[in-house]
């Protein structure tokens, strides 16, 4: 039925010549002699500072599996793209690299948005797809890898250490998007654990610019913490007109993206001391692996670099957990790498030891507490090997995999 | 029939089926999405092109109608999981919203400038609105709407009441096509019937026809219903060619793209605005590859450069300079009378 | 109490912002009949002249009140040169060309600041109200805004220059007969326009982020605040401002910032339907 209809209609339409698809869907990547990563980041708009950042530790993870002699008797070559924060283009891009390219590995998409546009085209021409951004949690399709941190590995260290030390009422300030929204429901959830409470939540726009309002209920209700979840422009309005009230005297601060995009370089001593955050990755850890690592990095894009921060680092270490697949393997065509990785490969990398975790594709990795004095965050806590909890809750690749969808993970 | 107007349909006609059925032949698969894209944002500048050329109504919001005939879609795709209704609702909502709006403008008897800005702050306060609906409270049925997020994963079209038999890529292009063809030649017919001449009329002077007994406020209001109706087709079609909506749909940027198109094209004509919208949705890809060029500074060079050198578009420059070549001394008088005449904008 | 009066001073700090955001948009649309959809670039460019300046060791002072006017008032010069005086009398064009110079500016800004967040560090005491602190530096926005309201009156009202300005604006061919040079008073009135930009740019800078694509959040509220005041620029403006800012700060106290500006984009169709000609076309007709 369903082939005489489509017949019919190709039939009555064109000369009758069934030909059906051009031949996207039959094996690539090992027919040339190089292997084709494609790039897709941001490298103009509200996201191209942090997107140059990751574009550029990708290219050195390249170059260094390119200078021990490639994979599997080949050469990664990179082909880059700039999604401009546009989300059409984005869907042009994904099409392009999948289809004009036959990438064996698309690496990339900043935002959540992007990646819930980008992971849908992937899946559909058959190219493997890693997303290398700190997010909400819950992605779960056997074509993706999310290399990056979730909020159960970073919140709940971040939500330990305010409720311990600065007291049990918090107040958030986040992103209007899902990002912001799941962040902040875990937030409540972490808070609730520690019998403490959650006096208010906000959700504001990219381009918000006065919070004059928020700053006077944030008084009304006087928290002993507020944690910040802004993302793109606004955070550093927001810490700025917070200090300039007095307010940050009297008030602690955390975040789960402050110097994501180097805001401590912008903010005065004044404005960004005291904020704790907790990532993955900052360059004051202390191990050989990542002095090695900055050594090589600021060896190739020079001395005057800003400070990197977890969004490179799992580009850089996406793209080596990707190789490290494809040489277990032997190859670099999808499923064959997909099931080298499912089989819990183990890396030491500058952030410490990371492990993919077969039944989420997500990774278990070591988590830092830092707090920012004098423009540098100073790591207070390390907490080794944080597995990506929340998503686990929800799914299981190995048992389901078929499943391809984000779950909203429920919080309670 | 002249065989003028046989070569003018017939010569369309011909070169439009010719695409349809040869282009999924020819072409291989990403460039055939590709092409599939500009077909719908040629069928967008259609839109514009109708309202604005020929009802002289300067609406600045049409990614308005765009987008929530796209969200229409989206929405009632995951609700129903069939897409016969949702395609007539992404047609119908825009077409019913911009009825009321027009009613409010054009019954208020507000003047042109003012039209301008209340379409331009109808589409800010749907982008802002639809942007802040991120948390899971804001759903459809079982929609979620996802503000900036938008719908990721939106079913495509199905074959007419057979759900489970959904289009393929080369389909969705053949839908598409066959839709441009169909608001190409609907409204060229239009243009021809009293209504469609009487709306020109309006154009050119709005208190003479009045003078004469039309209900200029009436024609007006059908001409923005009937734009608003075929950008929402568009924006159906768009879901179905990336899978997604979001709110940069309604942005500013993609109602000043759609008013380029139209103006480097050419107002008042409609094959000026389709190649217009063809060329500059390539070269916006393009511009992301080459990284040589910001593209902001790109399109606001071209948009400024039209107004100031060639504010009636590429289109009825380049006719009217063959035309003049081609045709007879006597045509050619006629021709520059026509050009004389007030507003003539062909 | 304290808390009826922080929330009295935050509607009052909206009013301000959008009368410091709109006057030179409204000097520009009220004198000359151009709507200038490249505003909030203006505004931008004021800021980023701020943040220079600031950098180079300037004054900050100066930095936000006297460097931006006067660069980014040239720049307005510069523009009406090249652009706007071939537009005169053609509105819907002046709009789709301004509209284009708008996203030409934000790409021409990117390429040479990047799209980092800059910003102006500042240091006035916060102020204590009861329990509640407030910045100080909202108490100058509004008291600045005021006095700039007062000066514009003041320099269209008594100096030969505004006159000269309010009658060509009046009767070009007539002010031009008596021997006014007109279209150097069109120039300086945009130059005008651009320079109030620039300096609500400039103020803005230490507390907002500067970045090229932000003049778009200022647009659309410029743009509604005009159009909602109507002809008279000054009276328009104030009294428009009025209207929105209170509409906005009681509907982000009620919900959230985006339902605020939902509100005040709503209030301004609602008004617009009523009073086609803003409020100094019913109101105040006689105003400046």
């Amino acid at each position: 039925m369903h082939l005489t209809r489509r017949n019919f209609l190709k039939a009555g339409a064109t000369t009758a010549v069934a030909a059906g698809l051009p031949t996207p869907f039959i094996a690539r990547a090992d027919a040339a002699d190089e292997i084709i990563l494609a790039s897709l980041y941001d490298l103009s708009g509200p996201f191209e500072e942090v997107g140059k950042q990751m574009f550029d530790t990708l290219t050195l993870a390249v170059e260094e599996i390119n200078g021990s002699g490639g994979l599997v008797g080949k050469k990664v070559r990179v082909v880059s793209y700039d999604l401009q924060s546009n989300l059409q283009v984005s869907a042009q891009y994904a099409q392009q690299a999948a289809l004009k390219d036959r990438a064996a590995v698309v690496h990339g998409g900043i935002t959540s948005a992007s990646r819930e546009v980008i992971r849908p085209v992937l899946d559909k021409y058959k190219t493997l797809y890693f997303y290398d951004t700190p997010y909400e949690g819950g992605v779960c399709d056997r074509n993706t890898f999310c290399v990056s941190t979730t909020p159960a590995q970073t919140v709940e260290k971040l939500i330990d250490y305010a409720c311990k030390n600065w007291g049990k009422k918090g107040y958030t300030l986040a992103a209007n998007y899902n990002y912001g929204q799941i962040t902040s429901d875990w937030v409540k959830k972490f808070v609730h654990d520690h019998g403490g409470e959650v006096l208010g939540t906000e959700f504001f726009p990219f381009d918000v610019t006065n919070f004059g309002s928020t700053l006077a209920k944030i008084q009304a209700v006087q928290p002993d913490w507020v944690i910040s979840v802004l993302v793109g422009g606004t955070p550093l309005t927001f810490y700025r007109q917070f200090a300039a009230a007095g307010l940050n005297k009297k008030i602690h601060v955390c975040s789960t993206t402050f110097g994501g995009s180097n805001e401590e370089a912008v903010l005065t001593t004044n404005e960004s001391d005291g904020i704790v955050v907790c990532y993955n990755y900052l360059e004051q850890i202390k191990s050989p692996a990542n002095e090695a690592f900055l050594k090589r990095f600021h060896a190739r894009f020079g001395n005057k670099y800003p400070s990197l921060t977890e969004l490179p680092m799992s580009s850089y270490q996406g793209v080596h957990l990707w190789a490290a697949g494809v040489k277990k393997a032997g190859s670099a065509e999808r499923i064959k790498v997909i099931k080298a990785l499912e089989s819990g490969i183990s890396l030491d990398m500058p952030s410490g030891k990371i492990t993919m975790d077969g039944a989420t594709h997500h990774v278990t990795q070591d988590v830092h507490l830092a707090v920012y004095k004098d423009k540098v965050p100073i790591v207070i806590e390390t907490f080794p090997r944080q597995p990506p909890a929340d998503t686990a809750a929800v799914c299981n690749l190995f048992k389901h995999p078929n499943d391809n969808k984000q779950y909203v993970i429920k919080v309670s | 029939m002249s065989v003028g107007r046989v070569v003018s349909y017939g010569v369309p006609a011909v070169i439009g089926l010719a695409l349809l059925i040869g282009l999924p032949q020819l072409l291989d698969l990403f460039v055939l999405l590709q092409v599939t894209l500009y077909v719908v944002m040629a069928i967008l500048a259609l839109s514009l092109a109708f309202v604005w050329g020929y009802g002289g109504i300067l609406c600045l919001g049409q990614s308005a109608f765009f987008g929530l005939g796209a969200y229409a879609y989206a929405i009632t795709a995951f609700n129903i999981g069939e897409s016969s209704l949702p395609v007539v609702i992404a047609i119908l909502l825009p077409t019913l919203f911009a009825a009321a709006l027009g009613y409010l403008m054009f019954y208020g008897r507000i003047s042109e400038v003012y039209v301008g800005v209340i379409t331009l702050t109808v589409t800010l306060i749907l982008f802002n609105a639809v942007n802040s609906t991120a948390s899971p409270e804001y759903r459809i049925g079982s929609a979620l709407i996802g503000g900036y997020n938008g719908l990721p994963n939106v079913p495509s079209l199905n074959f007419p009441f057979d759900p489970d038999n959904t289009l393929q890529p080369d389909d969705v292009y053949m839908v598409a096509m066959a839709t441009l063809l169909i608001v190409y030649f609907g409204i060229r017919w239009i243009l021809r019937t009293r209504f469609g001449r009487v709306l020109v009329a309006i154009r050119e002077n709005e208190r003479r026809v009045e003078f004469i007994g039309f209900d200029a406020r009436l024609h007006k209001l059908a001409a923005f219903a009937l734009g608003a109706g075929i950008a929402g087709a568009a924006g159906c079609l768009f879901v179905n060619w990336g899978s997604y909506v979001s709110p940069t749909i309604f942005s500013m940027i993609q109602s000043a793209q759609i008013i380029i198109w139209v103006m480097v094209g050419g107002v008042g004509t409609l094959i000026g605005p389709i190649l217009g919208a063809v060329a500059l949705s390539w070269l916006t890809a393009e511009v992301g590859t080459q990284h040589v060029i910001n593209a902001d500074i790109l399109f606001g060079g071209i948009l400024i450069v039209f107004v100031l050198l060639v504010p009636r578009g590429l289109v009825p420059m380049l006719t009217e300079h063959v035309w003049s070549r081609v045709m007879q001394p006597r045509r050619k008088v006629a021709v520059a009378a026509k050009l004389a005449a007030p507003g003539g904008r062909a | 109490m304290a808390f009826a009066s922080i929330v009295g001073l935050e509607v009052v700090y909206a009013v301000a912002m959008l009368i410091l955001v709109s006057l030179g948009l409204a000097i520009v649309f009220g004198m000359m009949r151009v709507i200038n959809l490249a505003h909030g670039e203006f505004m931008v460019m004021g800021g980023y002249a701020a943040t220079l300046a600031v950098h180079h060791g300037i004054n900050f002072w100066l930095a936000i009140i006297v460097v931006p006017p006067i660069i980014v008032g040239a720049i307005g010069v510069v523009i009406e040169r090249t652009i706007i005086r071939f537009l005169y009398g053609r509105m819907f064009e002046t709009m789709l060309a301004t509209w284009g110079l708008s996203l030409f500016l934000v790409g021409l800004m990117t390429v040479i600041f990047g799209d980092d967040t800059e910003g102006v560090p500042m240091s006035l005491p916060g102020l204590h109200i009861g329990l509640y602190q407030e910045s100080g530096y909202n108490l100058f926005v509004i008291g600045f805004s005021v006095f700039l309201v007062g000066a514009v009156y003041a320099f269209l009202r008594y100096t030969r220059l505004g006159l000269l300005a309010r009658a060509t604006m009046q009767n070009a061919p007539m002010a031009g007969a008596l021997g006014t040079n007109t279209s150097g008073v069109y120039a300086a009135t945009f130059a005008l326009g651009a320079a109030l930009a620039g300096l609500a740019g400039g103020i803005i800078a230490p507390i907002a982020g500067v970045v090229p694509t932000t003049g778009g959040s200022y647009i659309g509220q410029a743009f509604i605040t005009v159009l909602g005041g109507g002809a008279s620029a000054l009276a328009g403006v104030v009294s428009a401002a009025i209207l929105f800012g209170v509409v906005d700060q009681a509907a982000t106290f009620a919900t959230n910032a985006v339902f605020g500006e939902v509100a005040l984009l709503l209030a301004a169709i609602v008004l617009i339907r009523l009073l086609p000609n803003g409020i100094t076309g019913r109101f105040f007709r006689r105003s400046l």
